[in-house]
């Protein structure tokens, strides 16, 4: 199972990686989606991989039967957090894209020449 | 005392709160409102660092949870210093933004302001590694609507990439984050300090791994080369206001440096000087980077910009080599960066404010109030590129005492010092191009009238897109206010020179007080009910 997870988050993030480095907006913004699912998936396993344990201290229960909660209220912040801030990356992106007339991320030519990139 | 802590979180967030809620169509209100909180802010940071300067360090533990479970909120000298330096350049900005009409370019100004104060005072404050992420997430969230406030193509664009680079540094602090926790099961910063100085050395390879990770967060925060890139763009399309008070938010991650890598991973833990070696050389190169920056940048906006990431260098050259005389000295050139970093880019503004919005360093006719913008720019120049008779001088002076001891003090002070020319002729360059061509210009046209000759071809008419016509002076609310916040953001680097012995024995307390981790441990983990032995 750790195999399986490792491969999990590793193509996930190296997607993600791959993704963001493209030079347009909607690929970055999906490329962000991937990685923070990556990173969520690390972050519920920083607690060890458990099977059957819930992260619930049990009356009766030995204290082997359950597993750490602190990742899943960690993963729960960050879901919530990253998909806040997706949502501002996307309307953001959009307004690029409405007022600046493409979806690239890099700077356009009015930002490096005086001439706003007039030849 | 002890529930003032939290009063600078809670504070602005309040005040956000109350504007977006009930002042959402009042100008007027939300002003007045606003501007009480900051001030009400700085007063309560004044009152913090009072208690806090007598060395004791007061914990608040939140639902009052015992400390390595709940979440605990640290004042120190550190923070206290860093509270104050924060919200003495919000109240100062926030005028400018108001007397310069900024503010009502766009909606939710001040509710920004006010999150975006509540995000850096949180950081400052809190005791907890996840909480600093969470902390770092409001200010960032706040920030990313300052940042494009006011609209425009070029702003925006410039608005997604900062976005998507904070996105990344975000996701790569969970990641730290989430190491840290694998290896240490804590998240308390004063018990993780505790944890990794009982970790035995064979096992320290993920430690090891987290603590480089989070290194970078930072580094992204602070705009350390090589992940600088983001910053030139986002200064120089930012609001002037938004800009300058994005000069503390750089600071945030200094102080995260400082604070981690003095009391979670000291030079004499497992994680060794690991961090202390890429910090010098990334340092060097964002100092010559930035500088290289200020004397050939051709935008007055990316001349400031850059100008910033070159403070930003000097600073970690003192931070990285992590003795008690350097963190001091980097707390000295911490406060009077940031006083300058922000007077360089409301000077900007208010020289785009009269150019049309154009700050290309080329031949444009004069200015209004050339002459008064052109001395402000001229002391500002002064303090920042580091001559004497101002703090900047004072500053690098003990940024090069500091590193006297080290290695490599040839290369620092060569490197420290070269630059620093750079500098000077980067700034008499740009200052000539704005201030003094204009009368070339006068002349060259009154000759030519005199001749009967035709008018020579003026200067080039700027290429604005209609959106982008909202830097005005017309706009502006009242420009003495602009001037007036100016001018303190002056007056404080004049004060820091002249008070520059308290000023430095304040920073020396505050280093030594870092570089003695007991009390920390012991106020956030002992002096508490059911504590540990």
């Amino acid at each position: 199972m750790e195999m399986l997870v490792a491969t999990a988050i590793g193509a996930m993030a190296a997607s993600g990686v791959y993704l963001v480095l493209r030079l347009r907006t909607f690929p970055a913004v999906i490329g962000m989606t991937m990685l923070s699912y990556a990173i969520n998936l690390f972050l519920v396993t920083t607690g060890r991989l458990a099977v059957d344990k819930p992260p619930i201290l049990q009356y009766d229960a030995p204290l082997s039967a359950y597993t750490d909660p602190l990742p899943q209220a960690l993963t729960l912040t960050a879901i919530v957090i990253s998909f806040g801030m997706t949502a501002v990356v996307v309307l953001l992106a959009l307004g690029a894209y409405i007022e600046g007339g493409d979806d690239y991320v890099d700077m356009p030519d009015a930002d490096r020449r005086e001439d706003g990139g007039a030849e | 005392m002890s529930h003032f802590i939290i009063a600078p979180v809670v504070l602005p967030a309040v005040i956000g709160g109350l504007i977006i809620l009930w002042m959402r169509h009042d100008m007027l209100l939300q002003r007045v409102f606003s501007t009480a909180g900051s001030v009400l802010l700085l007063g309560v940071s004044l009152y913090l660092a009072f208690h806090a300067s007598s060395g004791e360090i007061f914990v608040y533990r939140l639902g009052n949870w015992p400390a390595p479970f709940g979440i605990v909120l640290m004042l120190d000298k550190l923070a206290a210093l860093m509270l104050v330096l924060g919200a003495f350049l919000a109240v100062v900005v926030q005028l400018y933004a108001i007397g310069s009409g900024w503010d009502r370019k766009g909606w939710h100004f001040h509710a920004l302001w006010q999150f975006q104060m509540m995000g850096v005072m949180g950081a400052f404050l809190t005791g907890d590694a996840f909480n600093l992420f969470v902390f770092f997430e409001v200010l960032l969230i706040a920030s990313y609507g300052l940042m494009i406030h006011g609209g425009g193509a070029l702003r925006l664009r410039a608005g997604v990439q900062y976005v998507i680079i904070n996105l990344m540094g975000s996701t790569l602090f969970l990641a730290a984050l989430g190491t840290l926790y694998a290896v240490t099961g804590t998240l308390n910063m004063a018990d993780m300090a505790v944890r990794v100085a009982e970790m035995p050395p064979e096992d320290t390879a993920l430690l090891r791994t987290g603590a480089v990770l989070l290194m970078l967060v930072f580094a992204i925060k602070a705009a350390l080369v090589p992940l600088h890139f983001w910053l030139p763009s986002t200064y120089a399309n930012a609001p002037g206001p938004v800009a300058a008070l994005f000069a503390i938010m750089s600071k945030v991650g200094i102080y995260s440096i400082i604070r981690f890598y003095t009391l979670v991973f000291p030079g004499d833990s497992v994680v060794e000087t690991i961090v202390s070696d890429m910090l010098l050389p990334a340092a060097l190169i964002t100092l010559v980077v930035g500088q290289i920056g200020v004397l050939g940048g051709r935008h007055m906006g990316r001349v400031a910009a850059l100008s910033a990431i070159a403070s930003i260098g000097t600073l970690v050259i003192a931070v990285s080599m992590f003795t008690p005389e350097s963190i001091s000295a980097a707390l000295y050139y911490t406060m009077h960066s940031t006083l300058a970093a922000a007077a360089l880019f409301l000077i900007t503004d208010m020289i785009a404010a009269r150019r049309n919005g154009e700050l290309w360093l080329s031949l444009r006719p004069k200015i209004r109030d050339s002459g008064l913008i052109a001395a402000l720019f001229f002391a500002t120049a002064i303090a920042v590129a580091g001559l004497p008779p101002l703090s900047g001088f004072i500053g690098k002076l003990l940024v090069l005492e500091a590193t006297r001891d080290d290695m490599w003090w040839v290369g620092i002070w060569t490197t420290i010092l070269v630059t620093s020319l750079f500098a000077i002729v980067g700034f008499g360059r740009a200052g000539s191009t704005l201030f003094w061509l204009p009368f070339q210009l006068q002349r060259i046209e009154a000759q030519a009238e005199e001749e009967g000759r035709p008018r020579p071809e003026g200067p080039i008419p700027p290429k604005l897109e209609p959106d982008e016509h909202i830097q005005d002076i017309d706009d502006a609310v009242s420009p003495t206010l602009t001037f007036v916040s100016v001018g303190v953001l002056l007056a404080g680097l004049v004060a820091l020179t002249i008070f520059a012995r308290p000023a430095m024995m304040m920073a020396d307390a505050v280093s030594l007080q870092l570089f003695d981790q007991a009390p920390y441990v012991e106020s956030v983990l002992v002096n508490q009910e059911g504590a540990r032995e």
